[in-house]
């Protein structure tokens, strides 16, 4: 379940996770799962509690695709993007979902239902096209099957 | 018969992505209505990924398999007696005679769908721990022999002898040294390390609880990809009943070895599966790549002597030195010793993990265990090892899988991804996505790498639209030979082995549309 920011609960990630340096990149991704994003907030906080500059931070945060610093939608749909996809039509199943939520890769609908990302493998390469939502992978995918797989999720 | 019948349903994500929850909740339900006494086991998968779910039956001692089952199969099911073993549609026969598993050489994978991932009774039972308790027994240089013996190669993909690594790492000066399993299986095409550790995690361990002893580390890391969540709930219940069973921690089954291992998960970067790349990021960082020398093995994570080894890899060990080098070296061709475990995926109609000694072609792989296309259209191209692999065309398809064999043709083995394209693909459009797929992903610290994969991109697109086309065709060789030279790791120092292929072996898609 994502959760609004909430600086004490943030805080109690960090120290959970480790306060130091060596443990930023899992407090990132800690804090993507609660809140789904890293906010300019996260960033003061992480950066106070170890001890780097906030340069320092957003340089890690950049780097790494899945440290968003929006607020991602409500369901967030992967579409993996990679040859063994390809080779099975991810690249039109790519455009379906596009125009089936009126969004691109990398946008969030404006009703913050879904977010749409793309994916570089999801290790479900027998069964291509792949998928992933939230954290659940569905393999074969096709058109068809992708409208019922999102249909099914509201 | 008043005893529960045993049912195996795969909890490893092909099996998940095809509705192996849902399978498996429908039986219970029924069995309920229809007052069967079931045991649902939440097996790992044997690699038959398009069977999958494939769900298997207990009966006197044999397995029978039907698949792939879906949830609106089930009241058939249980109409046709599959308790029993009865006949239907999905029914496979007995799993160890499929032939696609019975023609494997199974070693590192051999108890892969077999067992309960994270039941330590199941991994001792088919001699699980064996291994380490002969490494505890004989000690460092033993476990170093074997390995020698065995000839094993890194197989994450640079394929470097294992007992070397573990030999330097052994001999560097330190307190202080480290175990990493890079488990950051990004290459597109390949999932053996997610198999393993969705279905034979505690292998893992062992092998890394192995290293630990032989090289003198107490602590060591997994890598794991945020990509895999599954892998991740498995391995971590598999650390905890290893923990546990004091199989890890604390003077490991009174041995006087103490081993930990923690996971860490990635932040969805390709490059990240670069070694030092990710020693960076097990740091906190970017995962900017590190000049090499000093190798990994001197000054590695945190600047200690630090062994960085594939899952693959690393599960091996503990059937290495349990049945010894040799037995493991009697697989395999050449300098390419033991099995690989090779995945066919993409456009092939029987797609999943084969586990087989080195020296087979590409198209055995292809034509007999992948069935041909998934479309019934002709092979056009296939890439092997991943996004920085070579595309071959039907003429190199009997080119023997073997590490040298394939450089020779200016291919890769990799990490055993095979991925298969029929010919309604287009090379070119392949070409150009080997130059953005390096351009999303580089880490930006050398400039082929950082500015020749956009400037790729930008001469692949000219070359398509017919603007001045020979030249381009030439800068864009001379670009690949820049980076090729220039990079400091293979991400950009490899990507170009796709593009050239693409452009030597299929030069008519790269022909403008409009002649």
């Amino acid at each position: 379940m994502i959760h609004k920011y909430d600086e004490k609960i943030a805080l109690d990630i960090i120290n959970q996770v480790g306060a130091k340096p060596e443990m930023l990149v899992q407090i990132l991704r800690a804090f993507v799962v609660k809140f789904s994003f890293i906010s300019e907030s996260a960033i003061r906080l992480i950066a106070k509690e170890v001890n780097l500059s906030r340069a320092e931070i957003h340089g890690t945060v950049s780097f790494y695709h899945d440290f968003r610093t929006t607020k991602a939608g409500d369901k967030v749909i992967k579409i993996c993007q990679s040859e063994a996809c390809q080779a099975m039509g991810s690249r039109q199943l790519t455009l379906h979902a596009e125009e089936m939520l009126g969004i691109k890769l990398h946008e969030t609908s404006e009703n913050n239902a879904y977010s749409l990302e793309p994916i570089y493998c999801l290790g479900n390469c027998a069964l291509s096209p792949a998928i992933m939502i939230d954290e659940k992978v569905y393999g074969k995918v096709d058109t068809k099957r992708f409208n019922q797989i999102v249909d099914h999720k509201e | 018969m008043s005893t529960s019948t045993k049912i195996f349903i795969p909890r490893d994500t092909a099996s998940l992505s095809m509705g192996g929850d849902e399978v498996a909740s429908k039986i219970e339900e029924i069995a309920q209505k229809e007052k069967k006494e079931v045991t649902i086991i939440r097996n790992g998968s044997w690699g038959m990924s398009w069977l999958e779910p494939l769900i298997e039956i207990e009966i006197e001692g044999h397995r029978v398999a039907y698949g792939p089952i879906s949830e609106t199969d089930i009241i058939d099911l249980f109409k046709a007696d599959f308790l029993n073993g009865g006949s239907h549609f999905l029914k496979l026969g007995n799993t160890k005679d499929i032939p696609y598993l019975k023609n494997q050489q199974r070693w590192t994978f051999r108890k892969c769908g077999l067992i309960d991932p994270i039941s330590i009774d199941d991994y001792i039972k088919n001699k699980g721990f064996s291994g380490l308790g002969i490494a505890l027994k004989k000690g460092s240089d033993y476990v170093l022999k074997e390995l020698e013996k065995s000839g094993l190669r890194g197989r994450g993909g640079a394929g470097f002898p294992t007992a070397i690594k573990w030999q330097t790492v052994a001999n560097a000066e330190g307190a202080q040294k480290y175990i990493t399993c890079n488990a950051d299986e990004g290459d597109s095409g390949t999932f053996s390390d997610r198999i393993l550790m969705e279905s034979d995690p505690l292998a893992l361990i062992e092998g890394m609880t192995i290293a630990g002893l032989t090289v003198g580390a107490n602590k060591g890391y997994i890598y794991l990809r945020s990509e895999y969540p599954n892998a991740y709930e498995i391995l971590n219940s598999a650390i905890n009943t290893a923990k546990e069973h004091n199989w890890l921690g604390k003077n490991i089954q009174s041995s006087g070895f103490d081993f930990e291992i923690d996971i860490h998960i990635g932040g969805g970067s390709y490059v990240c599966g670069e070694e030092t790349a990710m020693l960076e990021s097990l740091e906190g960082k970017a995962g900017m790549i590190r000049f090499k020398p000093p190798l990994p093995a001197i000054e590695g994570l945190f600047g200690k002597p630090t062994v960085v080894n594939n899952v693959v890899t690393l599960a091996s060990v503990p059937d290495i030195i349990d049945q010894g080098g040799p037995a493991y070296s009697a697989y395999g061709v050449n300098r390419s010793k033991g099995t690989l475990a090779f995945q066919l995926s993409g456009n092939v109609k029987q797609g999943g993990l084969v586990e087989i000694a080195f020296g087979i072609t590409l198209r055995e792989l292809i034509e007999q265990w992948g069935g041909g296309t998934a479309s019934g259209k002709p092979v056009y191209a296939v890439q092997v090892g991943g996004p920085l692999g070579a595309y071959f065309p039907d003429s190199l398809l009997d080119t023997p899988l073997d590490y040298e064999a394939f450089a020779a043709k200016d291919g890769m083995v990799g990490h055993g991804g095979i991925v298969v394209f029929d010919d309604t693909a287009d090379m070119a459009i392949q070409a150009r996505f080997a130059m953005e797929f390096c351009s999303i992903e580089s880490c930006g610290k050398c400039t082929p790498c950082r500015i020749g994969s956009t400037r790729g991109v930008e001469v692949i697109d000219r070359i398509i639209s017919n603007d001045n086309r020979e030249k381009n065709i030439d800068l864009l060789n001379d670009l690949c030979e820049t980076m090729i030279d220039g990079s400091l790791c293979a991400m950009g120092g490899m990507t170009p082995f796709p593009v050239k292929s693409a452009l030597q072996y299929f030069p008519k898609d790269f022909k403008p549309e409009i002649e």
